[in-house]
């Protein structure tokens, strides 16, 4: 397995006391597509960042186990963590405008990103993020690896991003709600292109998102997290047997055109969902 | 935008420059003539008798009517003339050239400690946040910005001056080194090398360390504080997670990506705390006797020497001119996102 993870929980430290942001996630992940959905603070994204070790400086982690590849990422030093960040596992982060350094152009970043993990010459980093550039179905990667993040369109530094990613050719992808920030169709075409890269190179996908049916029409497995647990696991083509009532209940708010509602359900929470 | 265009909207800038010059000159000028002295007795004495008073008004031009004084005057500019001095008797250009240097290099040295101390004071506190280092660092930039600088300059000099005699006194050079090194560019320390004194270079050095010190404490203060909330803002940006995420080194994602993306807006605040420095630490140069612009202001000023005051104001208000200007040029051609 790529990575384990048992009984992991993040916490906060507040005036009131610890805030609780993960409560005891358990999971593996092997070379598959695995997706997270949740709502917004349902722990997803610390979930994920977790295996990175990339939370916020103020955040409490523990686990029983917490491992990348056998490394044990609680116990390792941040010189074996970043050997893992970039060379093994990339993150993508969901805004292109602010995930990308505004004052680098795009080829100088994805040449660093590159040049970290791979001995070489400035040259050849650069001529190799032009080469990603192609590989992102970017048409010109010539006068776009020159260009700087604000001058790209948001599908355009999702690209940028996905190749900076890419560089040094990691085993896993973490892509945190990558596609929330574009427009419906671009979103479309960013998801086929990480499908397409992740299934050729053989990587481990970990994909977070609030949107289910686009992650369960995405990926092989689909964890449902609801205040900082995992509620439910679903295979792939499997939501209509979902169990769980959040589950249920987030299905049934979705709007379709074949069976149109004159009015959406409103989701009710159970309090015994929290414990 | 290309660099060529960027430069383009830089020329436009500086065309603005005259007119702010021109405005400058006119507000100055009229402060000068409404203020309630008289600069004829200033010259002459109140006890002088009335006929050499009128004509002493009369030689200096005070009967015309206002605007046609500030004409004369703007003509006399343009050609380079700032008037006389009355207080030193040599033109107000031959004291500025004399009196500028010592403030320019006071100025420049002070900016230079503030800053190699600073930025990385303000770096390292804002990397640190809410940690004893952090603590340490605003208590000590608190100090520099609250305290006085006369009280600072005072207890300098008695604590380095006075009780462990490790600087020399007062003053921009011992006076048995006067005149020692001919007067090239008025910076002593330049002077100094340029006739190869290493006497007098030394001698100029432990002078000009104690103000500049005095002075660099306070600046370093507020640049440390700014560099501390700029870096603090720019750590929290997504893409310090992302240039972490590609597994690059704390050095290389603090100083490469978070740092890169405040050095524009730093090197305004270093443009801006420079150019205050240059208009003359007054309280500075006088406790330290320091011969500098400030001083020459403050002097003529009380003197109701109105060629000088008008000239040394001048002289700042380019100096600040200049020193926008060139954070503006920073800001176009170092920062993509400008247009």
């Amino acid at each position: 397995m790529l990575v384990e993870i048992e009984n992991l929980t993040v916490s906060f430290p507040t005036p009131q006391g610890m805030s609780h942001a993960v409560r005891g996630v358990s999971l593996t992940l092997g070379a598959e597509k695995m997706g997270i959905v949740g709502e917004s603070g349902s722990g997803k994204s610390l979930t994920a960042r977790s295996i990175l070790r990339l939370l916020p400086e103020n955040a409490r982690i523990a686990a029983d186990k917490l491992t990348f590849d056998g490394i044990d990422v609680l116990r390792a030093r941040e010189g074996a963590m970043r050997a893992i960040r970039g060379k093994r596992a990339g993150l993508i982060l969901q805004d292109p405008k602010y995930s990308l350094n505004p004052v680098m152009t795009a080829g100088e970043q994805i040449a660093e990103a590159w040049r970290t993990h791979r001995k070489g010459s400035r040259r050849e980093a650069l001529s190799a993020a032009v080469d990603l550039l192609a590989q992102v179905q970017i048409r010109d990667p010539r006068r776009v690896a020159e260009a700087y993040p604000h001058e790209l369109s948001g599908g355009m530094g999702q690209r940028v991003m996905i190749a900076m990613m890419l560089a040094p050719d990691p085993e896993m992808l973490i892509a945190d709600e990558p596609t929330s920030a574009l427009d419906a169709t671009v979103q479309a075409e960013i998801l086929r292109l990480l499908e397409d890269l992740v299934s050729r190179r053989g990587m481990a996908l970990i994909l977070i998102s609030h949107d289910l049916p686009l992650v369960s029409h995405f990926c092989d497995r689909v964890l449902v997290m609801y205040a900082g647990r995992i509620v439910e696991e679903l295979r792939a083509g499997d939501l209509t047997h979902a169990q769980h009532a959040y589950t249920r209940g987030l299905l049934d708010c979705l709007p379709t055109l074949s069976h149109p509602k004159p009015r959406l359900p409103v989701m009710v929470r159970d309090p015994a969902w929290l414990s | 935008m290309s660099k060529r265009k960027r430069l383009g909207t830089l020329a436009a800038t500086a065309a603005s420059v005259p007119i702010t010059l021109f405005g400058l000159v006119l507000v100055t000028f009229l402060i000068g003539r409404v203020m309630p002295i008289d600069p004829v007795l200033a010259i002459v004495g109140d006890r002088a008798p009335m006929d050499v008073v009128e004509q002493t008004r009369l030689e200096l031009g005070l009967d015309r009517p206002l605007p046609v004084q500030f004409v004369i005057y703007v003509g006399k500019l343009l050609q380079g003339d700032l008037g006389r001095s009355v207080m030193t008797s040599h033109t107000v250009g031959a004291d500025i050239r004399h009196f500028f240097p010592a403030t320019l290099e006071l100025a420049t040295v002070a900016i230079l400690i503030a800053a190699l101390i600073g930025i990385p004071l303000g770096v390292l506190a804002a990397v640190k946040q809410g940690t004893r280092t952090d603590h340490i660092i605003r208590v000590l930039c608190l100090a520099g910005h609250s305290l006085p600088i006369f009280v600072l300059a005072l207890l300098s000099l008695l604590v380095f001056y006075a009780t462990l005699g490790w600087a020399p006194g007062p003053g921009r050079q011992d006076v048995v080194f006067d005149d020692m090194v001919p007067a090239v560019t008025n910076l002593l320390t330049v002077d100094a090398l340029l006739a190869g004194d290493w006497e007098v270079f030394r001698d100029a050095v432990a002078h000009l360390l104690q103000p500049a010190g005095v002075l660099a404490y306070f600046s370093m203060a507020y640049i440390a504080r700014m560099t501390r909330a700029f870096m603090l803002d720019s750590l929290s940006g997504e893409y310090v997670i992302t240039a972490r995420a590609k597994g690059l080194s704390a050095a290389r994602v603090i100083w490469k990506h978070a740092f890169g993306n405040i050095s524009v807006r730093l090197i305004t605040v270093l443009a801006l705390t420079y150019a205050g420095l240059l208009e003359g630490a007054v309280v500075t140069e006088t406790v330290f006797s320091w011969p500098g612009l400030g001083l020459y202001l403050t002097v003529s000023l009380l003197n109701a020497d109105m060629n000088a005051v008008l000239g040394a104001t001048l002289v700042v208000g380019l100096t600040y001119l200049a020193l926008n200007l060139f954070a503006d040029a920073a800001y176009r051609l170092m920062d993509p996102r400008v247009k």
